[in-house]
């Protein structure tokens, strides 16, 4: 395979470019995808304080990179979620990073600061570990972002990741999640503008560029998501991609041409009250993020009682065959 | 040559050499979820690999959404 830019040797194949690339046009060709996404959405301007979300894996590394390259001036921020040794390894891949390269990371560990982790967490809110761990992010990036009075947080959501939520929002006609799916979300009250400047790039491209670049993320997959329910649309989405090459990123950034007006509804104006324990805005007296560390932290009590006893051996069961016996 | 994949971690080998869409088919793994590593370079689908090499075959599907 030949560089399709200079006829060099390719390392690379992108389906729905239908073009092959050498290792320096491939990374132009992300810096510049970035760039112009960054520009169309008017996301940030040269000069803003930025913040990227850092999970030590290839999308969050890749865009801290590639923003750094383009000339931002960008920190990261890791949050320590306590998932045993995938998330030790995945902060030491994050600091590896930022050392090498001089670079700013912060960083917050949940059980040290919180007392909880997301294992623990999702147990004791009832909710999956993506969902518990998901809120953690949220609240924790944004009030970094405004302690650290930060212009705009940066995730590493690529084109993969949009277009699967984009799928799973229209299977199920969630109008008020699509309404809010955007590679922009303004500032308002008490929360931060966020952006993801990776949704022209795939998941492919960005560990390839990573790789490329020397870039040493967590390969190893999060424990917790076996069975999230995204990865199932992905499946589906590549299934149909590799007949239809280039078929996923118009079904993303068509719907954001075409449709994402039709759901959008202005929250600009929504009038919000704050948190009575930790300030953060929110709609009750008291935020998710803090319910969610209420029910980790605290001891649940045990329900006591005659114990039951299950399987076949149990005495409900067997007063039923007794009963119907001859 | 001997392959190695991820998540779960494991070693298959084959008799080389191959094409890189070779063992890939013959994995019945979609290219266009994973790259082929070896020493550290990306390897295209048309390349020839040897009989000694050995081959990462890394995934890029990632659960989590960022």
């Amino acid at each position: 395979m030949k560089c399709t830019v200079c006829r060099g040797p390719a390392v690379i194949d992108i389906r729905r470019h239908n073009a092959y690339f050498c290792p320096e046009h491939f990374l132009r060709l992300c810096r510049d995808q970035v760039a112009k996404a960054i520009a169309d959405f008017a996301m940030f301007e040269l000069g803003d304080r930025v913040l990227v979300a850092v999970s030590g894996g290839k999308d969050s590394l890749a865009v801290w990179d590639i923003l750094v390259e383009l000339g931002y001036n960008a920190d990261g921020f890791i949050i320590g979620l306590g998932i045993g040794d995938y998330s030790a390894a995945s902060t030491q891949h994050a600091r590896a990073y930022a050392a090498a390269r001089d670079l700013t990371l912060l960083e917050v560990d949940l059980p040290t600061r919180y007392g909880y982790d997301i294992p623990a967490g999702a147990k004791a809110a009832r909710r999956t570990p993506c969902s518990a761990c998901g809120l953690s992010k949220r609240h924790l990036f944004d009030k970094a972002a405004i302690d650290g009075d930060y212009d705009v947080v940066v995730t590493g959501h690529n084109l993969d990741d949009e277009a699967a939520v984009l799928l799973g929002n229209v299977l199920h006609w969630h109008t008020e999640y699509l309404g809010r799916q955007s590679p922009v979300l303004p500032a308002r009250a008490g929360f931060p503008k966020k952006v993801k400047p990776l949704v022209r790039l795939g998941e492919r491209e960005m560990a390839a560029y990573c790789v490329l670049r020397g870039i040493d993320y967590i390969v190893e997959e999060c424990p917790m998501a076996d069975g999230n329910r995204h990865l199932h649309y992905k499946d589906a989405l590549n299934a149909i991609e590799a007949r239809s090459p280039g078929a996923k990123f118009d079904f993303y950034h068509r719907y954001l041409m075409n449709v994402a007006a039709a759901f959008r509804v202005d929250e600009a104006d929504d009038v919000l009250g704050s948190c009575e324990r930790c300030g953060a805005s929110c709609s009750n007296e008291i935020c998710a993020f803090c319910r969610l560390v209420e029910r980790a932290t605290t001891p649940q009590p045990v329900a006591l009682g005659p114990r039951r006893r299950r399987g076949p051996h149990a005495t409900h069961d067997r007063s039923i065959v007794e009963e119907h016996s001859p | 040559m001997k392959i190695l994949l991820r998540n779960p971690r494991r070693e298959v080998e084959f008799d080389g050499p191959l094409q890189v869409d070779v063992i890939l088919r013959r994995l019945a793994i979609d290219r266009e979820t994973v790259l082929v590593i070896i020493d550290g370079t990306l390897v295209p689908g048309d390349a020839l690999v040897g009989a000694d090499a050995v081959v990462e075959v890394r995934p890029v599907i990632s659960g989590g959404t960022g």
